[in-house]
């Protein structure tokens, strides 16, 4: 059913480049921030990261520690569920099966839960977070990350919506099941897949 | 915290314009019927607009209406280049139909169960979600103490203004700050600047409550220097909600 007078003449540059724009997103040139509350602040001495099973710490990295980690530079395009989306982001940061391959871990679960400083946390498969798909992020655009954009360090999951890719992340955990996270109890979609819109709780 | 798991704006579905309104030199209300389920204030709804070649297009638009209220009101600001904000503006009229899904959100919503003393705070046409907690608040004649900041432009740039200065005349319990940054004030306890630092301390030490709820909602750079500031002046970052517009909407 078409609008009444509605020629969609603003489509832009997204429209240009058929199969690239996922479904009800449009393209932006800008970095807009999304967060739930106040921008929290922390310095790199204070950083530090934990891997997870369960209640039980397996492996802590400070700042120091996870900078001579392998560091690998990915090109993707992210999308927020709040429709925009950004072609060909730089990231630098320590894929997760590096930072597995560091503890000496194998995927105890299927699941895994992200944690944030600010008390934040998202849920994501294993899966999405391996070969390469998923990584703890330090810099942008060969910069670090800035405060607002989730610096020191952000999880990046950009396959998924871009609240999975959680900021100020200071600790990875894997779960039994697959446990929501902070936006996931609050009406959004349990797997966050862009290509099938899946935004809302009861999205396909 | 309660968490509603009920959450289910689910499928698209049509809405009609019913009314179309100017509220300043560059916001409109639209008023739709729907028949979405109620909603709780905060919440928003997703519009979608699809052109005969079957181009679509979706944005995100807070609703200004009271929880629960028959209907919705939501508050568009022309945007340059806004594909969807131009619609509303320049070629929608009553009796158009539109598609929308929702309400949405289970984080920058307040129900009366919440209670208070809350305050809000609002950048630009950020009022939007705020004004719906002001209004359910005083559909429900609360007794909870409200402070709302609102910082525009100039004092004609207030969206919903009149409404606000008459419910705080008829209602003791809600202070209304306005502060305009590039026009000047026109009440005594108003300001005309922006909205840093100081003047946060100011008026939080003359209302002279603790806080239980704080939510902010403007521009990123709004939201950013506002919480910046009321974490400085000890408001723990936990009461604190935030939400931003991005670059474009």
């Amino acid at each position: 059913m078409a609008t009444r007078g509605f020629s969609g003449r603003g489509r832009g540059t997204g429209a240009e480049q058929p199969g690239r724009l996922p479904p009800g997103q449009f393209l932006t040139a800008d970095f807009p921030v999304l967060s739930a509350g106040p921008t929290p602040h922390i310095a790199r001495e204070d950083w530090g990261f934990t891997l997870q099973v369960g209640p039980r710490k397996i492996k802590s990295w400070s700042w120091g520690d996870f900078v001579r980690l392998p560091i690998a530079k990915v090109t993707p395009d992210i999308h927020c569920v709040t429709k925009w989306s950004k072609f060909d982001t730089n990231w630098e940061g320590v894929s997760i099966q590096d930072l597995l391959a560091d503890a000496a871990l194998e995927p105890p679960t299927a699941f895994t839960l992200a944690h944030s400083y600010d008390g934040y946390s998202t849920n994501v498969p294993v899966k999405d977070l391996l070969g390469g798909r998923g990584m703890i992020a330090i810099a942008y655009d060969g910069k670090p990350i800035a405060a607002e954009h989730g610096g020191p360090a952000r999880l990046l999951v950009p396959h998924l919506y871009f609240w999975k890719s959680a900021k100020w992340v200071k600790a990875l955990q894997f779960t039994e099941r697959d446990e929501a996270g902070f936006w996931e109890l609050r009406g959004y979609h349990m797997y966050g897949d862009p290509w099938r819109e899946q935004r809302y709780t009861n999205d396909p | 915290m309660t968490l509603d798991t009920s959450v289910t704006p689910a499928r698209w579905q049509e809405a009609v314009i019913e009314r179309i309104m100017p509220q300043t030199p560059r916001v409109i209300s639209v008023f739709l019927r729907t028949r979405l389920e109620p909603h709780v204030a905060g919440q928003h709804v997703d519009v979608r607009l699809t052109a005969p070649d079957g181009y679509q297009a979706q944005r995100s638009y807070s609703i200004a209406s009271a929880a629960g209220s028959d209907g919705i009101e939501l508050a568009v600001e022309r945007l340059e280049d806004g594909e969807v904000s131009s619609f509303f503006h320049e070629v929608a009229r009553p009796g158009d139909t539109i598609e929308v899904r929702g309400p949405i959100g289970g984080h920058f919503v307040w129900r009366l169960e919440d209670g208070g003393p809350i305050v809000l705070i609002a950048g630009g046409s950020g009022i939007v979600p705020l004004m719906a907690i002001v209004r359910s608040w005083s559909a429900a004649q609360s007794k909870t103490p409200v402070l709302l900041i609102y910082s525009a432009r100039t004092w004609e740039e207030l969206i919903f203004r009149d409404e606000l200065l008459s419910a705080q005349a008829h209602q003791s319990a809600l202070a209304f700050i306005a502060t305009t940054t590039r026009g000047p004030r026109h009440r005594p306890e108003d300001f005309d600047r922006r909205l840093d630092r100081a003047l946060l301390r100011e008026v939080l030490a003359h209302w002279a409550r603790s806080p239980r709820h704080v939510y902010v909602c403007g521009s990123n750079v709004f939201v950013e220097a506002v919480t910046s500031s009321l974490v400085l002046e000890t408001v723990p970052p936990g009461l604190i909600r935030t939400e931003r517009f991005g670059g474009e909407n």
